[in-house]
This record gives C-alpha cells, sequence and structure tokens, in this order.
C-alpha cells in the first residue's frame, strides 16, 4: 500500500437546480492508494463538515458497480478513466501525486442537476414505464421450462440486460440521447421468446418516450465507449430495425381499431 | 413476558398454506379500488409486493429513497436463488428444501413459514421466466443449476454473477408496467421516517422529501414495510452505503415488536478490509466456493506468497473439517473457521486478514474458459477491487457482515404485532432462523412479496371495507410531523464537533468486537456499557452541516445513524440473553469440545421478540416458543 499525495480537485458546486454553479478547488494533502474514488470523497467531506461547511453532495449507495446510482465526470470521461468501471470502483491507483482531477455531475439536458452532483435520471424510469417490460401478471405463468431459451439468445439477452440505468452513456453522448439505454432494454426483452407478442409496441412505445426526454442520436459511439458493462452499440441498430417494423406494420394503430 | 401467536394453521405443514387461501378473506375486485395500500421500499420484496397488489387492483403508494425503483439493494445479489424445481434430478423436492433451510437455520425458524417458502419457490422461477428473467441456460434451451452451501443438490437458478439485478429489474418492470397504468404512485427519494398508530391499527406514515426536506404524512389502510436489514448497523458491510433500519426502527417505536436482533450473518467471502478509509467492504458470490479451494499455510506467520507454499504445507481447512460438505459448508460455519485460522496467526495478504480461495485446480480441470464463462464477471469485480489477477493467485477472502436475519416480528400472515402493519423480505425476521442459506434470500423476499402478501393483505383488509379510517389530517399524522420535524432541526441545531460517519464508524467498531462473529457475556457487556456513553455523545456532539431545507445527505445520515445506535444496544442485549449458540450467533461459552455451535433446545427453542419500553437500553423480551412436528430437532452436522 503506498499513498499519493496533494491531489487537486476542482469538484462542481451548484446550491440547487435554478442556481448558477461553480468550481471550487480542494486539496488533498495525502490518500492510501488502496482508496476508491469515492472514499476520497469521502475523506474530504469529514473534512468539510469538520470546518463547518456543507459536504458535497454524489449519488453512490452499493459502491460495487451493479446499482447505477453512482455518476460523476471525472477529468471529462464518464466514470472516469479506466474502461468498463463504475465511479465507485475506480480506485485511487488509477491516479497520480499532483494530480488535478476535475469532477462535475453528468452533462445532460434530460438529467438536470439537484444540487452539486447529484442530477435527476428519473426519464430512465418514465422510458420503461412506457413499455420496458413483459405483461405477466403475478400467477398462472408455465412451467419455467416450457419456453425453452437457447443458450446463444439467453447469453445476447443478458448482454443487454446488464445494463445498470447510471446514464453514462448520456452523459457522454455529444446529442445526450439515450438510444443506448433504450436500446438495451428493448433487445434484453426483444430477442426472448416470451418478448415476442409485445416486440412492436414495445419498441414504439419505449422510443417515443426516449424522444420526449433526450436528444438525437447520430451514430458517434460515445455511449458504448462510456458504458460500465460494455453494452455494445449493436443493440441501437436492433431497436432501429425494430421501431421502422412498428411504423410500417403500425400495430398500435390496428390493434385499436 | 407474554407469548405470542404465530396464527400458524392447523392441518397437515404441507397443506397449511393451500387451507390458508382456501379459507382467507377475499375484497371484491371492484371493492379493491376503494382500498390504499402504502408499500415502503422497492427491492424484491417490495417491488413484487407492489407489482402485483396494483394488478389485483388496489391503489398503491410506493416510497423509495433512492431516485429510481431499480436502485434497491437486492441489485447486488450475485449468485443466485433457490427452488425446489428438481430439474436436475437429483433427489430435490420441496421437503428437502424446506429441511435445508430448516437445518440451515439450526432449527431457530419457524417450520409453517419455511415450509410455504419452499412450496412458492417453484412458481417464482415460472414467474421470473415469464418476466423476461434472462437465467443462465443449457444448450438446448433448458434452465441450468448450480449448487450452493448447506444443500447437497443443485437447485439455484442463477444468471451470470448478476441474478439480484436480473431478478430486481424483472420485479422493478413489472413495477414500473403499474407505475405506467396508473396503478402504483411512486414516490422516489422519500424516506420513511415514522409510523402512525390510531387506536391500535396503523393508520400509514411519515416520510421526508429528500429534495427539498419537507416533511408529510401518507395514510393507507395497510402498509407493507420491505425496507431490507440492518448489516450496517457494523459500519463496514457488504450493504448498500445507504441501507439502514430506521423504518423498521420507527415501526418498532410505534409498538412492532423486533424478534431476533442478534442473529446476523457473516458472510464468508468477502474482499478483505485494505486501507482505514473503507467505506464498505464488497462480496464475492459463495457461488465461487463451488470450484474455488479454500485454504491458508499450515505454518503461522507463513510470508511466502501463494504459489510458493507446496502442496502438502497448504491446510485445505473446510475440507478437512466437513469432508462431505467441504467448501459448500455452511456460511456461518466456513466464517468461524476463516476467523479462527487468522487469529491464530494463518492470515495471508499485506495485513494478514484474509484465507485464499484458490482455483489453479479448477482452471486444469475445467480449462481458464470455462472458469471465466461461470465467474469472469466476478474475477473482473475483484481484481478491480484488490488489484491483483485471480487467474494466476489466488483471491484473499474474510468474512464480513452481510444480511440480517432478525427484523421485525410477523405471523404466519407477514403481519407484525401492529395490525395493519406488514413486514416483508429481509425486514422480518421469519424464515431463516438463526442462519440463511446462500441463494434464499432472493427466494424469500420474492415469495413474500408475488405470492404471500397479496392473500394475506386480503384477508387482513375485506373487514374494514365500508369502514372509515383515519385520513393523514387526523391529529395523530400532525403530531408525529411535528415530532420528526423537532428530531431532524436537533440534528442541525447541535453543532457539535463529531459528523455522523464518525460516530457511525465508532459505533460499527464496538458492535463488530463484541456482537459479530463471535461473542461472550464479558463482551457484551462491555458493549452495553459503551454504547450508552457513546450515544450521549452523539446526542451532544453531533454536527451536521447545512440546513434541514434542501438535499442535505449529512443530515439524512444522522437520522439513520441515531436509529442503528438504538438497535445496537437492543442487538448486543439479545445476544446477552440468549445464552446458547445458534446458526451465526456464536457464545464462546457454549461451544461442542471441537468448537461447534452448541444449542441449548431446553431453554432457547423460541423467538425473542423485543418490545420497545422509551428506553434503547430496557426492552421488554417476548417469546414465541418454536415447535418441530416435521423436521428432526438435531444438532447440525455437516462433517
Amino acid at each position: 500500500m503506498s499513498h499519493l499525495r496533494n491531489l487537486t480537485l476542482k469538484v462542481w458546486r451548484q446550491d440547487g437546480p435554478d442556481a448558477k454553479g461553480r468550481f471550487e478547488s480542494y486539496v488533498i494533502d495525502e490518500i492510501s492508494d488502496e482508496a476508491s474514488f469515492l472514499e476520497m470523497l469521502d475523506v474530504l467531506n469529514e473534512r468539510l463538515i469538520g470546518e463547518g461547511r456543507e459536504a458535497v453532495v454524489f449519488d453512490h449507495d452499493c459502491r460495487e458497480g451493479i446499482c447505477g446510482t453512482c455518476s460523476l465526470m471525472i477529468d471529462g470521461v464518464a466514470h472516469g478513466p479506466k474502461r468498463a468501471t463504475t465511479t465507485c470502483q475506480l480506485h485511487m491507483r488509477s491516479f497520480s501525486s499532483g494530480d488535478t482531477i476535475v469532477i462535475e455531475p453528468w452533462r445532460a439536458t434530460g438529467f438536470p442537476v439537484v444540487k452539486d452532483l447529484m442530477v435527476d435520471r428519473s426519464a430512465f424510469d418514465r422510458i420503461v414505464e412506457a413499455g420496458g417490460f413483459i405483461t405477466a401478471p403475478t400467477g398462472g405463468a408455465p412451467d419455467a421450462n416450457l419456453i425453452p431459451v437457447p443458450k446463444t439468445v439467453a447469453d445476447a439477452s443478458m448482454d443487454a440486460a446488464a445494463c445498470i440505468g447510471c446514464g453514462a452513456c448520456v452523459a457522454a453522448c455529444p446529442n445526450s440521447a439515450a438510444n443506448l439505454f433504450t436500446a438495451a432494454k428493448l433487445a434484453h426483452l426483444n430477442l426472448l421468446p416470451q418478448g415476442q407478442a409485445e416486440r412492436l409496441s414495445r419498441t414504439e412505445a419505449m422510443v417515443e418516450a426516449m424522444d420526449e426526454h433526450f436528444g438525437s442520436c447520430t451514430n458517434h459511439g460515445e455511449c458504448s465507449a462510456a458504458c460500465p458493462k460494455e453494452i455494445s452499440i449493436d443493440v441501437i441498430a436492433l431497436m432501429n430495425k425494430d421501431y421502422r417494423a412498428s411504423k410500417i406494420r403500425n400495430r398500435k394503430e390496428l390493434s385499436r381499431g | 413476558m407474554t407469548a405470542l401467536d404465530a396464527k400458524i394453521p392447523g392441518g397437515p405443514l404441507a397443506d397449511k398454506w393451500d387451507a390458508y387461501k382456501a379459507t382467507a378473506k377475499l375484497v371484491n375486485p371492484n371493492n379493491k379500488r376503494r382500498f390504499r395500500i402504502l408499500v415502503v421500499g422497492s427491492g424484491l420484496a417490495g417491488a413484487s409486493a407492489a407489482a402485483t397488489l396494483a394488478e389485483l387492483g388496489y391503489q398503491v403508494d410506493l416510497f423509495t429513497f433512492h431516485d429510481s425503483p431499480r436502485r434497491a439493494h437486492s441489485i447486488a445479489a450475485q449468485g443466485g436463488i433457490n427452488a425446489a424445481k428438481n430439474y436436475k434430478g437429483d433427489g430435490d423436492s420441496v421437503d428437502r428444501l424446506f429441511n435445508d433451510t430448516i437445518k440451515g437455520g439450526d432449527f431457530r425458524s419457524r417450520e409453517a413459514n419455511v415450509y410455504r417458502l419452499a412450496q412458492v419457490s417453484v412458481d417464482i422461477i415460472d414467474q421470473m421466466v415469464a418476466q423476461g428473467v434472462p437465467f443462465a441456460r443449457e444448450y438446448g434451451g433448458m434452465l441450468d443449476n448450480r449448487s450452493f452451501g448447506g444443500a447437497q443438490v443443485s437447485r439455484t437458478f442463477y444468471a451470470r454473477g448478476q441474478t439480484g439485478q436480473q431478478l430486481l429489474l424483472g420485479a422493478y418492470q413489472q413495477l414500473a408496467r403499474q407505475i405506467g397504468l396508473g396503478g402504483v404512485r411512486l414516490f422516489n427519494r422519500t424516506e420513511l421516517i415514522d409510523t402512525v398508530v390510531v387506536d391500535g391499527r396503523c393508520a400509514g406514515i411519515v416520510v421526508r422529501d429528500l429534495l427539498t426536506g419537507e416533511i408529510s404524512s401518507h395514510a393507507g389502510h395497510a402498509t407493507v414495510l420491505a425496507t431490507g436489514g440492518y448489516g450496517n448497523v457494523f459500519f463496514l458491510s457488504t450493504n448498500a452505503m445507504n441501507s439502514n433500519v430506521t423504518a423498521a426502527w420507527r415501526a418498532h417505536r410505534r409498538g412492532a415488536m423486533f424478534a431476533n436482533p442478534c442473529y446476523t450473518q457473516i458472510h464468508p467471502t468477502c474482499i478483505p478490509q485494505s486501507d482505514p478509509t473503507q467505506s464498505k467492504l464488497t462480496l464475492m458470490s459463495e457461488s465461487l466456493r463451488n470450484d474455488g479451494r479454500v485454504w491458508v499455510p499450515r505454518r503461522a506467520d507463513d510470508d511466502r506468497p501463494a504459489h510458493l507454499v507446496p502442496e502438502d504445507e497448504r491446510d485445505y481447512y473446510l475440507e478437512r473439517l466437513y469432508p462431505s460438505y467441504g467448501n459448500l459448508a455452511p456460511r456461518d460455519i466456513s466464517s468461524r473457521a476463516a476467523k479462527r485460522l487468522v487469529d491464530k496467526g494463518h492470515g495471508v495478504g499485506p495485513l494478514k486478514n484474509g484465507v485464499y480461495l484458490d482455483f489453479s485446480a479448477a482452471i486444469s480441470r475445467l480449462g481458464r474458459d470455462t472458469v471465466q464463462e461461470r465467474y469472469g464477471n466476478l474475477f473482473e469485480m475483484y481484481e478491480r477491487i484488490a488489484g491483483e489477477d485471480p487467474y494466476a493467485m489466488p483471491m484473499r477472502i474474510y468474512p464480513a457482515t452481510h444480511y440480517t436475519m432478525g427484523g421485525l416480528w410477523v405471523d404466519y400472515e407477514l403481519a407484525t404485532t401492529v395490525p395493519g402493519l406488514y413486514a416483508a423480505g429481509e425486514a422480518n425476521f421469519s424464515d431463516h432462523g438463526a442462519n440463511r442459506l446462500g441463494a434464499s434470500a432472493l427466494m424469500q423476499g420474492l415469495a413474500d412479496g408475488y405470492f404471500v402478501l397479496p392473500s394475506t393483505i386480503s384477508n387482513g383488509l375485506a373487514p374494514l371495507l365500508g369502514k372509515t379510517v383515519p385520513g393523514a389530517d387526523h391529529p395523530a399524522f400532525r403530531q408525529a410531523e411535528q415530532e420528526a420535524r423537532e428530531r431532524f432541526a436537533g440534528y442541525v441545531s447541535r453543532k457539535g464537533s463529531r459528523s455522523p460517519d464518525w460516530f457511525h464508524r465508532e459505533l460499527g467498531r464496538i458492535i463488530w468486537d463484541h456482537c459479530g462473529m463471535e461473542r461472550t457475556r464479558e463482551g457484551l457487556e462491555k458493549a452495553l456499557s459503551e454504547l450508552p456513553a457513546l450515544y450521549d455523545e452523539f446526542t451532544k456532539d453531533l454536527r451536521v452541516t447545512g440546513t434541514d431545507e434542501g438535499v442535505n445527505q449529512t443530515l439524512e445520515k444522522a437520522g439513520r445513524v441515531d436509529d442503528f445506535f438504538q438497535l445496537g444496544m437492543q442487538m448486543c442485549r439479545d445476544a446477552l440473553t440468549r445464552e446458547e449458540s445458534c446458526g451465526a450467533h456464536f457464545r464462546a461459552e457454549y461451544q461442542t469440545e471441537d468448537g461447534e455451535a452448541l444449542r441449548d433446545d431446553d431453554r432457547f427453542c423460541h423467538v425473542a421478540a423485543w418490545e420497545w419500553t422509551g428506553d434503547p437500553m430496557q426492552p421488554k423480551r417476548h417469546v414465541e416458543e418454536l415447535t418441530f412436528e416435521n423436521a428432526h430437532l438435531a444438532t447440525r452436522s455437516y462433517k
């Protein structure tokens, strides 16, 4: 175990959604390289409280990279410099003594800042509520092995279902598009045999809910590069194909008629 | 001391649940919308209960302190979910899952609840598959299983190392569907800070909006607490940072008894602590013990790196001590074995605070690809945190607090001692006894939410039809709000010198040292003398910066630490009073010659349920006697 010394943090502070924000600088004299990035912020906050100042607000919970609560643009990169790693799993051994580290909230119109580094990601919930499910009310499900799912299909579905809903894809996108998030949920459900009945109605509803809150995709690929779960941009192609099919067959209109 | 009645239906064990459902009172579909049900917590139990109750037609309000219901800590469960499907044809059955769970819990759980759990386990898998949970599959498309600690059959269904995530997302999606349809109203970033009881019945809850600090009331015909466990009383645990006991504790203070608080599970396979600023511990799934072998050097203080310790100088102690279960011995037993060897100087790693979990034999037997297929994401996680490659060198692991079997006392209907107030999932105490088996937490959360509560809540609501219940404008709500406002304003105005985290860390140290893996009368008495002093300091020297308006995470933490203090005192009292060793509760004074837990069935074959008296140091103990008519009350042996 060794230590990093003399780190300068430039942290975005913003008192509320409508307040004007600013960067504040703090120096961390010494921190263990075994500490996680968020533990470094804990240390900073303990110091701020000791000085009678307000702690830096940031979202976090499981600290094992699965709940998707943590965020942060670190030196302009969503979740920081380490590939396939959420901020909570980033450790200080990825930095060096003397570094200046810029810490900002997710930057996206669809994710308004609540306070300091905390943003509002509830637009993601609205997308799922629009159709990100298989309608299967409790009770009466057939025996699980009556629905065989080829291993390759289950694996591809699981690859997409690994999304943690953190929003790094939106934060990294120059258009603040949520296509990777939406398409990952669609791929998870649309690939499975259980998901076929609602495949096109689901796609149509989710894409249109997404468009209410987020920008448009122009195929930069930043989303996939920033994704801590390495979800492939291929899922967006699948989504576009199904969206087109949903419009051509216009199932929503027909089923209403 | 009064005896508690669990209201277990009569008849043979295997028929109780069907008999209950056949006679439970129902609410007509048109009348269901006249009832409002408050569900607190959006993990497996809360999300599945809220979604199912809304599907049935009840008006449901769901409260979560997270920004989204999908963040609940169920999401972090890795290994799997048990179900008595017997898809492997290896002799599994509902009876066997029942027996394994009763035995795993060291005969301190309630037979009828456990049997029901084993029965509905098979429905859970059907339900989750229908909802699109991408469980692991065989090449022919059928579901795959793995084995877990405490079982000799393969009955664990899994989705890579992210089973909890996939099950929670399944339940969350059912919930989201109901939110979209208007069946559930979602209150996110909203934390329960009190429950309200009017004329002996739960009338609703008082909540705090974490974005504005506003305190308000919600009235309902029934309230469900699905708010998880209290493992964070230890400060360092595998629980998420925000997991807390507040909802259960505030209900306890209003009359709901708290059962078996000393039953806290220490999980054997976590990454050891590496530095003093550490905020939490990370679990590595127990499923790793399917293929990993646990060992320490035979010689104490052996500083050689793992690969330089020859085979005959390694002690594969679980295989040596428990030949029939080997590396899959239950959690409490594996944890204590690790602690003893580390205490004797056999620990490995820079701080000598771990044991090895070695995959080299599995890699040479199965090939690296197969090992990667099974555990790839867990290996990556380990490398990210520990900075070492587990394909090349053994993992280092050590036990850490993981799950709490204790919780709000509930009867067969999952009703607490306050009518109208229910507890589900880890928040209740009923199914795991003194020790939970791996892959059973997900099973219990979903059993409670999908299959048990929807039946039992209808039975409780039917008699209320046509009666008026207190609304949120009732004076009892006003008074509870006022008390809560004063409490939170009080934290801010104390202006002491120590942060809530500082107190939490100190609290955790006392609890871990004296009420952790091994407990003694002397240690518990010491804890019970130190805790009130530290709590007194907390009430005087706490420092919370900022105000009680708007987002203030320091203030949120202060409220939670306050409740952890009170729970901690009760936990130590419970551990002190239970003069036996059972499951995860190991009192050093009560052990067999070879160091195994020594139960005292004559004096302690019961549930201890504590009543709040106003003084956290003086709770009142009640008991529910446990009777074993089907499982054979025997000394647990995994040898």
